[in-house]
């Protein structure tokens, strides 16, 4: 299994921690789902003065790694202001690095995205990018020190899915040896599973799960399918083909004598 | 008779010493700030009183408990406004309205016609939504203020002062209702900051609570009488309480903007900032140790679940007995 900055993580669902029901309920989601790392976005009046430190605290008692969100950021400026504050609320090297494009769609301005992860790496940070399956600007952000990438499925929020699969195998292909995250726009465990069954190596989702009826149970849906995905990926799956051939072959069949 | 002493007179407080105080109770009432006002976060408050509603993201204890409290307010204050209340979606968001109507219960269908003959303003906008007729709404400050008053009028002693409760407990039994200024004691107490806006807008005339369903930004608007409007409210996990921040105000101007264009005309009167008190379940919690009884948590349903819970304070202190049964009849 691909690491992530050097961490094995125990399996490949991360889960936000936004929007839920109750903080009683995120923990429950969690605790169903053993999903091995918490996504917490900041907003910048939070951090000035500690302001969500109730919030944080519960967050850390999940007991699972933090990967702090500068989410909603939508210049190179507050990005990297905001990894800073996250930096030193939660103690991390870690930052899921949004910079946000365009507002209807909400997706990557990957120009400032790269120059972000550019400035953030260089200062010691860990940075997991949320980009597009574009080949050029993934390489570039990994020249720019990143060494995870995190493409979208959909757009944030819209539960679609993997909107481009084409794009995505490339990338998987493209980049052997990067541990690769889908990133937003899954709504249902069987595209997290699809995902999975494609290589990646991880899944982050949050609406899918928080916005469900019963988050805990929906989170323990979307672990099962990441299992089965890894599961099935690991297992070299057949290929489709456009012949039907019988499953018992009348040449392989016992016969009674 | 039985002296309690009640610190904090915010909705619970308020709630608490009446409901004692009609089943006999001497009640003393502390609040640091005075009479209810824009100390108190309940002045903030929508005032809601949605129950099927709140059952979209809320436990089914908060549909439970809060069924009664229409019934409640009006019988203590009279200034119930039982229109029901309506929910709606932009065309595009209708994913959103059929999620709503699974997820609760007690409304009609209304299609297009049917709003425009509920809110003839909202006009030909929205193409579906959702009508719970048995839903109501109160003014948090007419509310506030009219229970007040008739406390006042009973005799329960109002003392504009900060008090201790532990020190008080020494001396008597005592009701902490401090909403998020119990933090120190209660240590799994958490703010979560909610903003609102009040807005005069004549142009538009609305009779009832409307909720705009959207995937970012959720919001509700109660009419509060001679074209007032309060818009809210947003749910940060965050306890700083100074301002509302450009975001908000951004966010909730554009979806009242959505909801009718002439909200664009309106004059903003204030906005408001305050921290609902919440454990990690959102639910409120009456909690006992000997003399000193907390009652906390109420979150975003302060109105709704305050009459549920002063009526179990009263049972916990004097046991069980109807006090649905108004004063001069239950002799």
């Amino acid at each position: 299994m691909r690491d992530f900055y050097g961490t094995t993580l125990s399996n490949g669902l991360m889960l936000g921690t936004a929007q839920y029901p109750s903080p009683a309920i995120l923990a429950d989601a969690f605790e169903r789902s053993g999903a091995s790392v918490a996504t917490v976005s900041l907003r910048r009046e939070s951090g000035s003065d500690r302001a969500g430190q109730d919030f944080w605290q519960l967050i850390q008692q999940l007991g699972v790694r933090v990967l702090p969100n500068t989410a909603g950021c939508h210049s190179v400026k507050e990005a990297v202001t905001t990894a800073h504050m996250a930096r030193e609320v939660f103690g991390t090297k870690w930052i899921k690095l949004e910079v946000i494009g365009e507002s209807d769609t909400l997706q990557p301005d990957v120009f400032g995205l790269v120059e972000a992860a550019r400035i953030l790496a260089e200062d010691g940070f860990q940075v997991f990018p949320y980009t597009t399956e574009d080949l050029v600007v993934a390489d570039r952000l990994l020249n720019a020190g990143c060494e995870v990438l995190m493409p979208w499925g959909a757009p944030i929020g819209s539960g679609k899915g993997l909107n481009n699969l084409f794009g995505l195998r490339a990338m998987r292909a493209h980049f052997p040896d990067v541990p690769l995250v889908i990133d937003a726009g899954l709504g249902v465990p069987s595209q997290a599973a699809q995902a999975m069954e494609l290589g990646f190596d991880a899944v982050l989702l949050n609406t899918a799960v928080a916005k469900a009826g019963d988050p805990a149970q929906m989170a323990e849906a979307f672990a099962a399918a990441v299992q089965a995905g890894r599961l099935a990926a690991q297992a070299d799956p057949m290929e489709p083909r456009d012949m039907a051939a019988p499953s018992t072959p009348v040449i392989g069949k016992a016969f009674l004598s | 008779m039985v002296d309690i002493t009640i610190i904090g007179a915010g909705v619970a407080g308020l709630c608490i010493a009446r409901e004692l105080r009609d089943r006999g109770a001497s009640v003393q009432l502390y609040d640091r700030g005075g009479a209810p006002g824009s100390h108190s976060c309940s002045w903030w408050a929508g005032g809601m009183l949605a129950p099927y509603c709140e059952a979209e993201s809320a436990e089914p204890e908060v549909v439970n408990l809060g069924e009664g409290a229409a019934h409640w307010w009006q019988d203590k204050t009279g200034l119930v406004n039982s229109q029901g209340s309506l929910v709606v979606s932009q065309d595009r968001d209708q994913g959103q309205l059929r999620q709503f109507a699974r997820r609760t219960s007690h409304f009609d269908h209304v299609d297009r016609a049917q709003i425009a003959e509920l809110e003839p303003d909202l006009g030909d906008r929205f193409s579906a939504g959702l009508f719970f007729s048995s839903e109501a709404h109160i003014c948090p400050r007419s509310a506030l203020t009219a229970l007040h008053q008739s406390l006042l009028n009973d005799g329960v002693e109002f003392t504009v002062a900060e008090r201790d409760p532990t020190d008080s407990s020494k001396a008597g039994l005592t009701i902490d209702c401090r909403g998020y200024s119990a933090r120190k004691e209660l240590t799994n107490l958490r703010g979560v900051k909610g903003e609102m806006l009040m807005l005069s807008c004549p142009d538009v005339t609305l009779s009832r609570t409307v909720r705009l369903l959207h995937p970012r930004i959720p919001l509700y608007v109660v009419p509060r009488g001679d074209g007032i409007y309060m818009v809210g409210a947003t749910m940060i996990e965050s306890s700083a309480s100074e301002h509302v921040t450009a975001r908000s105000l951004l966010e909730m101007l554009s979806a009242a903007y959505a909801l009718n264009p002439a909200f664009g005309e309106a004059e903003v009167l204030e906005t408001g900032v305050d921290i609902r008190p919440a454990f990690t379940d959102n639910l409120p919690r009456i909690q006992r140790d000997g003399n000193l009884i907390r009652v906390n948590g109420f979150y975003r349903h302060g109105y709704l679940l305050a009459p549920a819970y002063a009526r179990k304070v009263g049972e916990l202190l004097f046991g069980q007995t109807d006090t649905e049964v108004p004063h001069e009849h239950s002799a």
